[in-house]
């Protein structure tokens, strides 16, 4: 099922949680709400859901206006941040919970619902904890139970609230890939929110950046990574560097240093003045000896070699600190430690220029 | 109140005195304190009117719960417990649905008039009946003209101890509403039950070691009311007696015996009170949520 929504405008008294809205989620689709907490994502999975009402725009489902449908008849699973599990009924029971409230001339008899819960205990892969009650469960499990509980009424749109949010990462890293898998298998029309940038670049195939209660960025995972479209989601997807420069005749200068980068991303003729230049860790590199015009001097503070990259934190000459990330091929070949001078210089000509 | 002193004696002495603990002549005096006051002003006196109460055997005892006036007394007492129980019951969780699900205009007043009866006398509470429903007023006289005699009479002792008791049951339920969240009950919407059976089905088994908390509080209370109804009953003896009006009278007559003889039972009433009240207190508790339910996060999210 595709959602349509339109100018959705959501205030909470003199809080403005969501404004001016447009998004369109097609069938079938993964999408993630990317954003920090109170950027309006979990308000806008809810007004999706029917748990809240939108003060204007609208909401269509498949074409059809939303707004007179309750949320019962909206037909969309939703599994809460805390699982919301009923907790004086076992496992057993809250799955079969949705099939058990239909209206009886729609219910499917008891040996039927119970065949179904199993099957859907089965996929969860949960089966042997049928009798037991939330509190008895691991906070894994307890997703779980929750996402089996919510496709047990086969929903035709997946709504989950911060799905891995309260769980320890390598569980959440199991539960991705599970995600992932169900929905490749199911294929329901999927809309989650997340805070965690890597899990929403690694699952979804759109994501939504989402900043004080606007959409900042709709992209793939590639596109919003690769070609931000604003200085918010270029800083907001991993971490980067910050240059205060300026620009002349289409060239970027740092100090005295001038930089061969592409500045065409936000500007094809950016016009001469200040601007601010992001630029990421990796996409730095570091020298013993100045690489012709385009590089600028630094000293290490320190480094950082546990983990995939080595981290290495200079301060630039004109005393900003700066953050680098080389291999370990390259660390070993440098040899450098706290207190080298250096010289660094942007690898690419990816780099994001702001203009002020 | 006694359950908050379930923990004295448990504590191992010969352990090592946690760092910032009181020396244990402290500990001891303040325990002892505690305890001689407890022994001084509730044990005692309970010990008491069971003394007083079987001071002329057994045989007198019986006796005097059985006598044709107990009996209409205590009749009266469980009538009027069983009408206005269910009721303030059925009041309570209305009162603390509507206050912790909805935001509507004038819900500060209703929280605010919910706690009235609390802090009005009993006594006062009475006289308001008689002031209103007496048959000097137009509204009992109407009433009075057409049968219906509601000052000292049955409907009135039942609506002064409704009036008295309505606000138990919804103090109760209101933190605990609070407490159990909204979280399950969207999730069953979401899922497809309509209002009643979320209501049914997830809200009350949720909160129901509250209802029943709140249940034994009201019954308590509703029998054990003595202001009000003292002022709308008009004591005539066999008819518009409770059990504490027809306590008071016996000990005014010098009847002591049957006197504590009643009291007894409204003591033992009050003990057994005491102990579902702990028993449900531990039930509440460990009911609570497993996951602290992020009140006011979904907004900020």
């Amino acid at each position: 099922m595709s959602i349509e929504l339109t100018a959705i405008r959501k205030t909470f008294g003199e809080f403005v949680a969501l404004e001016r809205i447009d998004l369109k989620i097609k069938t079938g689709e993964l999408v993630a709400l990317l954003g920090l907490s109170g950027s309006g994502k979990t308000t806008l999975l809810r007004i999706i859901a029917g748990l809240e009402t939108p003060d204007t725009g609208s909401v269509r489902f498949h074409g059809e206006n939303a707004a007179a449908m309750s949320v019962r008849d909206r037909r969309v699973g939703f599994v809460f941040q805390h699982y919301a599990l009923f907790r004086h009924m076992t496992v057993f029971q809250n799955v079969a919970f949705g099939l058990r409230v239909r209206p009886r001339r729609e219910r499917l008899p008891e040996q039927k619902i119970a065949a179904r819960v199993h099957e859907l205990l089965a996929l969860v892969q949960l089966d042997f904890l049928a009798d037991r009650y939330p509190s008895q469960l691991s906070g894994g499990q307890r997703q779980r139970v929750a996402l089996a509980r919510t496709l047990a009424v086969e929903p035709s749109v997946l709504l989950l609230d911060e799905p891995f949010g309260s769980l320890d990462a390598k569980v959440r890293q199991e539960l991705r890939q599970w995600l992932k898998r169900l929905h490749q298998q199911l294929h329901v029309t999927s809309v989650f929110v997340t805070h965690d940038q890597d899990e929403a670049l690694e699952l979804a195939n759109r994501v939504v950046i989402l900043n004080a209660g606007r959409i900042e960025q709709i992209g793939t995972p590639e596109e919003v990574y690769h070609h931000p479209a604003n200085a918010f989601v270029y800083n907001f997807l991993g971490s980067v560097n910050l240059f205060h420069g300026r620009i002349e005749n289409g060239r970027v200068f740092l100090g005295d240093t001038a930089l061969e980068v592409d500045v065409t991303h936000q500007h094809a003729h950016p016009a001469n003045g200040r601007a601010v230049l992001y630029v990421r860790p990796h996409l730095l590199e570091i020298d013993h000896a100045p690489l012709g015009d385009k590089s600028f001097r630094a000293t290490v503070k320190s480094v950082n070699p546990a983990g995939p990259q080595v981290k290495v934190e200079l301060v630039a000459q004109w005393g900003d600190p700066l953050q680098v990330e080389i291999n370990h091929e390259r660390y070993r070949a440098l040899r450098i430690e706290p207190g080298s001078e250096v010289f660094v210089r942007p690898k690419e000509s990816r780099a994001f220029i702001y203009q002020i | 109140m006694l359950e908050n002193f379930g923990w004295l004696g448990t504590r191992d002495h010969r352990a090592p005195r946690p760092a910032g603990a009181d020396p244990p002549l402290v500990q001891f005096a303040l325990t002892a304190a505690a305890l001689g006051f407890l022994g001084l002003f509730l044990f005692l006196p309970v010990v008491a009117v069971f003394a007083k109460a079987l001071e002329k055997g057994l045989g007198a005892y019986l006796a005097a719960i059985s006598s044709e006036e107990a009996l209409a007394a205590i009749r009266l007492t469980l009538v009027t417990a069983a009408i206005a129980v269910p009721l303030n019951v059925a009041f309570g969780v209305a009162a603390a649905w509507a206050i912790t699900r909805f935001d509507f205009r004038g819900k500060q007043a209703l929280t605010a008039l919910i706690d009235l009866p609390f802090s009005v006398s009993p006594v006062i509470s009475g006289m308001l009946f008689v002031l209103l429903l007496g048959v000097r007023t137009p509204i009992g006289g109407f009433l009075a003209g057409h049968g219906a005699r509601i000052i000292f009479a049955e409907p009135g002792i039942v609506l002064a101890t409704i009036f008295v008791t309505f606000p138990i049951a919804a103090r109760e339920l209101i933190p605990v509403m609070q407490a159990s969240g909204r979280d399950e009950e969207e999730a069953a919407a979401v899922l497809g039950a309509r209002g009643w059976q979320t209501f049914f089905r997830v809200t009350l088994p949720n909160v129901k070691w509250g209802v029943l908390y709140g249940t034994v509080l009201t019954s308590a209370r509703a029998m054990g009311e003595f202001g009000a109804v003292s002022v709308v009953s008009g004591h005539i003896r066999g008819l518009t007696n409770t059990m504490p009006l027809y306590v008071e009278i016996l000990y005014n007559d010098y009847q002591f015996a049957p006197a504590f003889a009643v009291a007894s039972l409204l003591t033992l009433l009050s003990l057994a009170s005491l102990v579902l009240k702990h028993l449900l207190a531990g039930r509440i508790e460990s009911a609570a949520p497993q996951e602290q339910a992020k009140s006011g996060a979904r907004m900020a999210a």
